[in-house]
């Protein structure tokens, strides 16, 4: 089943300067019940969106009219802690396409790329730019090109190559899916069944 | 031939194929299943109109969102009721077996899948849960995925999964008296953060490691998604045959004696070589505490919350915004802080020992009035062995009432929810906001630590409470 193709994303950016925010807070335990992979998006960032009493909480970022985009630019050491993949639907869900941070966790990074949503390791001084960038001008945009790999922050022009692994680089551009390439090598794998010697 | 990690090797001898450029095709040996990250995959299957390839290597039990209480009764949320029966129904589709609520061997996947005798040494282990890295004390490469790999194991056996790099984490020394198992990983995660291991995967050695028992090892392992490694594992040893020697059934093994001779071999060449290796003095671990929102955040007991320095402007307000959560200052000192909360059980601390652990302190003493404790085996079989043991009647004698099984309190996706601003000193494995319930302040900590504070009503130092003859390697 090919996925939604991503090539060219240029966008304004929503600001999360926060460290270790752990897959707890993108989507809280209690919002885990959903059969379904629909639906996420209006509990993103629960409980710092909303308040208490379940009004919004005008002070948390997305609760601000200032601040809109498809780029969420997040802290160091981004989607830490549970491997629940309803994270990134959550993010996907609310509209955001990619992801940037100085550093992910390992899991978050393979759910982000299974789900079409792109993760952007950058350097932290960079981050750091970014992030004071879009605090004082709330309409800068960046720019993501995924074919030549490269991220700017359109008005400074500052631009960096990231790295992405050139099997998902492919998986992404051509909207092809991982499962279909995996039933593809069903016969492999029977083989290695038949052959395997590894202890057990 | 060029030496090899155990890693390596068990790593290796998996691969179906290697794409250019690109992530492995790695067969699966064993694959748990739950309620809470399964539900979407088989929708995946469905759509895709196939049946589960391999469903005899997929077992599958319900814990994360069920009751501790009543589980006779139906659950009441139905959200939590619908996700549980999809689970049976999506097993019996599908030919899974299912351990399932009220079944007699049912529990947390990472406490029954080990009990069962399904986790073997050099399996290649995944589970839609980060904790899964819980199987690697029995030297196995088992790590936590998402609900897309999930459907990729459900659908070939297999996952397309990027190489990690390796490191060697070596533990020698004498521990002192108090100090268990959850205090060695806790202090490791404290001295490296909550990120220190990401891209990693683990190997534990040294005499400490060896020295410990494989309920104390699964819980290091446990926390190894703590520090951000993929996973960590342990060489099996006379310690880990002798459990699997001593486990009523062990259904993939036709003969005992000559898997043990397989699994000896199971061990990293003497030369080879880690990306990073680490090395901890034992000496240096006391009993330990978290006093943040994430697992990093970790100091000894009697220490006092260190004082943000040398951080950028982000790190700074992320590290203050975290004690503003927990209602902490810098500088401030935990011991004697009233709480009001303890939680023992999940897959870090949920097995046997840790129940008699938190017994030994309890015995003879009674549980401080201002303490609600939730005290929840990881399964079944812990609570008939608690029973079996008299340790329920030293709870119940003490003040505690038992639960029945769970993740619980862990991560409160059922009603065991810690209320806005109460403290939880909590043997679980994550201090994240929110976690244990909206608000609610997280204390990580040893079955002892937890026990001293469920008598005290206090943060207190377990070794307070101990004698030379209590003195238990956890």
């Amino acid at each position: 089943m090919p996925k939604v193709k991503f090539s060219i994303l240029e966008s304004t950016c929503v600001p999360l300067p926060f460290e270790n925010v752990d897959t707890d807070q993108i989507i809280p335990a209690r919002f885990l019940s959903a059969t379904s992979r629909e639906g996420f998006g209006d509990n993103l960032f629960r409980d710092w969106r909303y308040t208490k009493t379940g009004e919004k909480n005008s002070e948390f970022v997305l609760n601000n009219p200032k601040f809109r985009g498809k780029v969420l630019v997040a802290g160091k050491n981004f989607g830490s802690g549970s491997s629940r993949e309803h994270a990134v639907w959550a993010i996907f869900d609310y509209g955001f396409r990619a992801v940037v941070s100085s550093f992910f966790a390992d899991i978050f990074m393979n759910n982000s790329l299974n789900n079409g949503l792109l993760p952007i390791v950058i350097p932290e001084e960079l981050l750091i730019k970014l992030q004071e960038l879009i605090q004082k001008n709330p309409a800068t945009k960046v720019k993501i090109d995924i074919e030549k790999q490269t991220f700017t922050i359109i008005p400074t022009k500052d631009s960096i190559r990231f790295a992405i692994n050139p099997y998902k680089k492919e998986c992404l551009l051509k909207g092809l899916d991982d499962i279909d390439f995996l039933l593809s090598m069903k016969n492999a794998i029977t083989g290695y069944e038949i052959n395997k010697s590894f202890v057990k | 031939m060029k030496p090899k990690t155990l890693f390596d090797k068990i790593w290796d001898g998996h691969v179906v194929r290697s794409i250019e450029d690109g992530p492995d095709v790695l067969y699966i040996d064993l694959h748990y299943i739950h309620e809470v990250t399964s539900p979407q995959a088989f929708n995946g299957l469905k759509e895709r109109g196939i049946q589960v390839f391999r469903p005899g290597k997929t077992f599958a039990t319900a814990d994360h969102n069920i009751p501790t209480k009543d589980q006779h009764l139906q659950i009441r949320d139905e959200l939590s009721r619908t996700q549980v029966e999809r689970l049976s129904e999506n097993c019996r589709k599908h030919g899974i077996e299912l351990f399932g609520l009220n079944h007699p061997k049912n529990g947390i996947v990472h406490v029954i899948g080990p009990e069962l005798g399904y986790t073997l040494p050099g399996m290649t282990i995944v589970c839609g849960d980060s904790h899964t890295s819980t199987h690697g004390a029995f030297g196995t490469i088992a790590f936590g995925i998402g609900t897309s790999e999930v459907e990729m194991v459900l659908a070939t056996q297999c996952i397309l999964q990027p190489k990690p790099k390796k490191m060697r984490i070596t533990i020698n020394g004498n521990l002192h008296k108090g100090v268990t198992s959850k205090d060695i990983i806790m202090y490791i995660i404290s001295e490296i953060s909550t990120g220190g291991a990401t891209g990693y995967f683990v190997e534990y050695c040294g005499s400490v490691i060896k020295s410990l028992s494989m309920e104390a090892r699964m819980t290091i392992c446990n926390m190894s998604i703590e520090m951000g490694a993929r996973g960590g594992l342990i060489a099996p040893d006379e310690t880990t045959f002798d459990y699997m020697k001593q486990l009523p059934s062990l259904p993939g093994i036709a003969d005992l004696e000559s898997s043990v001779n397989q699994w000896k071999k199971l061990k990293s060449d003497p030369d080879a070589s880690f990306d990073r290796e680490l090395e901890f003095d034992a000496s240096s671990i006391n009993p330990m505490i978290t006093y943040g929102t994430n697992p990093g955040m970790g100091m000894a007991i009697d220490e006092s919350i260190p004082i943000a320095e040398n951080k950028n402007k982000e790190a700074s307000s992320s590290y203050l915004k975290s004690l503003d959560y927990m209602g902490f200052r810098p500088g401030m000192k935990l011991l004697g802080h009233a709480i009001d909360y303890v939680f023992i059980g999940s897959c870090t601390n949920g097995r046997i020992e840790d129940f008699r652990a938190f017994a030994q302190i309890i015995r003879g003493r009674k549980k401080a009035a201002n303490v609600t404790a939730l005290i929840v085996p990881g399964s079944k079989k812990v609570e008939e062995q608690m029973a079996a043991e008299g340790l329920i009647e030293i709870y119940i004698n003490a003040g505690f009432k038992v639960r029945q099984p769970g993740c619980s309190s862990c991560l409160a996706m059922n009603d065991d929810k810690i209320p806005e601003g109460k403290y939880a000193v909590s043997t679980s494995n994550r201090n994240f906001e929110g976690r244990q319930g909206p608000g609610a302040r997280t204390i990580l900590a040893s079955p002892l630590t937890a026990a001293a504070a469920a008598i005290t009503g206090r943060i207190s130092d377990p070794r307070e409470f101990m004698n030379e003859e209590n003195n238990l390697k956890l």
